[in-house]
């Protein structure tokens, strides 16, 4: 009893923190999620970093043919840590260049399927009107097969998005656009239940009353107060987009030959898995370390923003 | 709960004809030509007379009509002809796959025990694992065992499939020679060694699922099962003096078994369409591979008819789940 009241004096006595000082501290207290904040940190830091360190080209394949044969499928050495591919690219640069890729598709497609989900999610949740339109047409999202139909489009769009915007910035929109558009639902849905608990809260009647318009009321007050669900379901957004970039490329439907993506290296390792094993394991380790670390945050994330749990 | 039903099912139809359509005018939209790979040398006009055997110069909302005419109405029929020997159904106005010059069901009809066994074999084992870990799990929370646990399905389901399929026929197949690392669909099990080899080539593929599936139902089991464990019953019940064992595996499993198997009903459909992965990496020759031969081959009736049936199995199960739902827990009422 004693402890808890010198608690409440203390709570009382001290500054106000903010929220986000609360959540980092609860964030903190979840093991894996550190690690895998860390671990991200580092693999973000080594691909966009890295290249600027290790300066070999990842598609330069020697011009001379002797020298190129000679150069192909080596071990690990000095000059080639990871070793290099089958036309002698060195395959430490190429993994940082797929990362690079392959974070940047996970990141943009994110970013897309939450401003869609987001966009759809509050609009539901606030115009009544709307809610009739939108949600089933979300139910609708949810019931396609995602995978085949991701498959369609990939392979029926790259040739006129590669013709229009050059093949690599084409491939590159068109794998955020799929992705984007086909994982938004989960983030609507959630956020829709948020808004919809929200509006019947009463800072919200107090800012109706004063005559607050729409556009500010969602800005201002329903915004703010859904960004945790967004940020938990942004986490997942990333490690879903990259595991499907991944797959497309992997099932050879991604990024062209000359480009590389983290699936991308995978799938062309497959053909000679068996004499060089590395080079199958090496992208696919950066995959799964990835999306594990992500996911890993995502966990911490959600129970740091659970006021039920914070605090305890 | 049957009105509901009833409703549920109205709602489907039209649901069904726009993904039918969405899928139509999405192949529509396609700049393939599924008489790219003719040679050069055909003349024109025999070459329009090859579009016009394909269907092809027809209105696309013609074909629309025809494609729902021949999936909701000829297929039915003829597949009550060959159940029953009658001959009610036009020989000649079935989906034909462009790209086998057969009736794209019956390819789909072969290519259904190899998908069916593989993948569904993977699911039930999956779930068989998912559930007893999950119990467990949640009993001794933050244990050794929840911890290891928590840390499998989080590995499970973030490393990809293609990607454990591969690690798996390397040190399997490869190093150790145990297992085949592709799926001989030609083997009949007609004797013991064949039915040795089938399960050796049957192991890998599996296993890479089955652990990908348990690894997300031993989540939402061992969820399900924190939440139910703090319940007021929980503690009546210890409070009549019952054991340890009813309290858990009668009381709270029962309780928590109600959402996961609604979570189990919704992985069905991906049973059929989502191994598409695995089944690339072990050269499965089942449905999702099809798909992909199809696509590669602008065969778009054939790509269309089989995104149909994984996106009507998707509804349907859906469906289910929430009936389901409805019939475990009665204090759900859809009214």
């Amino acid at each position: 009893m004693t402890e808890a009241r010198t608690a409440g004096f203390d709570a009382a006595a001290r500054p106000p923190r903010s929220q986000w000082r609360d959540v980092w501290d609860q964030f903190k207290t979840h093991r894996g999620a550190l690690v895998g904040l860390v671990i991200f940190g580092a693999i973000l830091f080594a691909v966009v970093a890295g290249p600027l360190i290790w300066r070999l080209d990842p598609t330069y394949v020697d011009p001379n043919p002797v020298n190129m044969l000679k150069l192909r499928n080596q071990g690990p050495s000095l000059a080639h840590p990871f070793g290099t591919d089958q036309l002698g690219r060195d395959m430490l640069a190429r993994i940082m260049a797929g990362g690079r890729v392959s974070i940047a598709v996970g990141l943009t497609a994110m970013l897309l399927a939450l401003f869609l989900g987001t966009l759809i999610g509050v609009v539901a949740g606030f115009f009544r009107r709307l809610d009739g339109i939108l949600m089933p047409m979300t139910d609708l999202f949810l019931s396609l097969p995602l995978l085949p139909l991701l498959l369609l489009m990939v392979t029926l769009f790259r040739e006129p998005l590669g013709q229009g915007f050059g093949t690599e910035t084409g491939i590159f929109l068109l794998m955020v656009g799929a992705i984007g558009v086909t994982s938004w639902m989960h983030t609507a849905r959630i956020v829709r239940g948020e808004v919809l608990t929200l509006k019947e809260r009463e800072f919200v009647l107090a800012a109706r009353s004063i005559g607050t318009p729409s556009r500010r009321m969602v800005l201002r007050h329903i915004l703010p107060n859904v960004m945790s669900p967004i940020m938990v379901s942004a986490t997942l957004g990333i490690a879903n987009a990259i595991i499907t970039e991944s797959a497309l490329s992997f099932l050879g439907l991604g990024f062209p030959p000359d480009f590389p993506t983290w699936g991308r290296i995978l799938y062309d390792a497959i053909d000679q898995m068996q004499l060089y094993p590395s080079r199958v394991i090496l992208p696919g380790i950066a995959i799964s370390l990835t999306v594990l670390s992500v996911n890993y945050i995502g966990d911490g994330l959600r129970d740091a923003l659970d006021p039920r749990i914070r605090g305890r | 709960m049957l009105t509901y039903t009833i409703r549920r099912l109205l709602i489907a139809i039209p649901t069904l004809l726009f993904i039918s359509l969405v899928i139509f005018l999405i192949l529509e939209m396609a700049p393939g030509d599924p008489l790219a790979d003719q040679p050069l040398t055909v003349p024109p006009e025999v070459r329009e007379k090859m579009r016009a055997a394909l269907g092809l110069d027809q209105p696309a909302w013609v074909r629309y009509l025809l494609w729902l005419r021949q999936f909701f109405w000829t297929e039915p029929l003829h597949l009550l002809d060959s159940l029953f020997g009658t001959a009610m159904a036009d020989p000649g106005g079935r989906i034909v796959s462009w790209q086998f010059r057969a009736p794209a069901m019956d390819v789909i009809w072969q290519r259904l025990p190899q998908t069916l066994w593989v993948v569904g074999l993977a699911y039930v084992i999956g779930v068989l694992i998912a559930v007893p870990i999950g119990i467990v799990s949640a009993y001794r929370q933050y244990s050794w065992f929840d911890n290891l646990g928590t840390f499998v399905s989080m590995v499970g389901f973030s490393v990809p499939t293609f990607f454990t399929g591969v690690v798996l026929i390397i040190v399997f197949a490869v190093k150790l020679h145990w297992f085949p690392s592709i799926y001989d669909t030609t083997l009949k099990v007609s004797d013991w060694q064949s039915f040795t080899r089938q399960v050796q080539q049957m192991v890998m593929p599996v296993a890479v699922l089955a652990l990908f599936n348990a690894s997300q139902i031993s989540r939402f089991m061992r969820a399900s099962m924190l939440d139910n464990l703090q319940q007021d019953y929980v503690r009546t019940a210890r409070a009549k003096g019952m054991t340890e064992k009813v309290v858990v595996l009668r009381h709270v499993l029962r309780n928590s078994l109600i959402p996961v198997v609604t979570v189990i009903a919704l992985g069905i459909p991906t049973i059929f369409g989502g191994a598409i992965i695995t089944e690339q990496v072990f050269k499965v020759n089942g449905l999702g591979q099809l798909l992909i031969t199809a696509i590669y081959a602008n065969d778009l009736p054939m790509v269309q008819t089989l995104t149909f049936i994984f996106a009507a199995l998707t509804v349907l199960f859906n469906l289910i789940a929430d009936v389901l739902y409805g019939v475990l827990d009665p204090r759900i009422r859809y009214d």
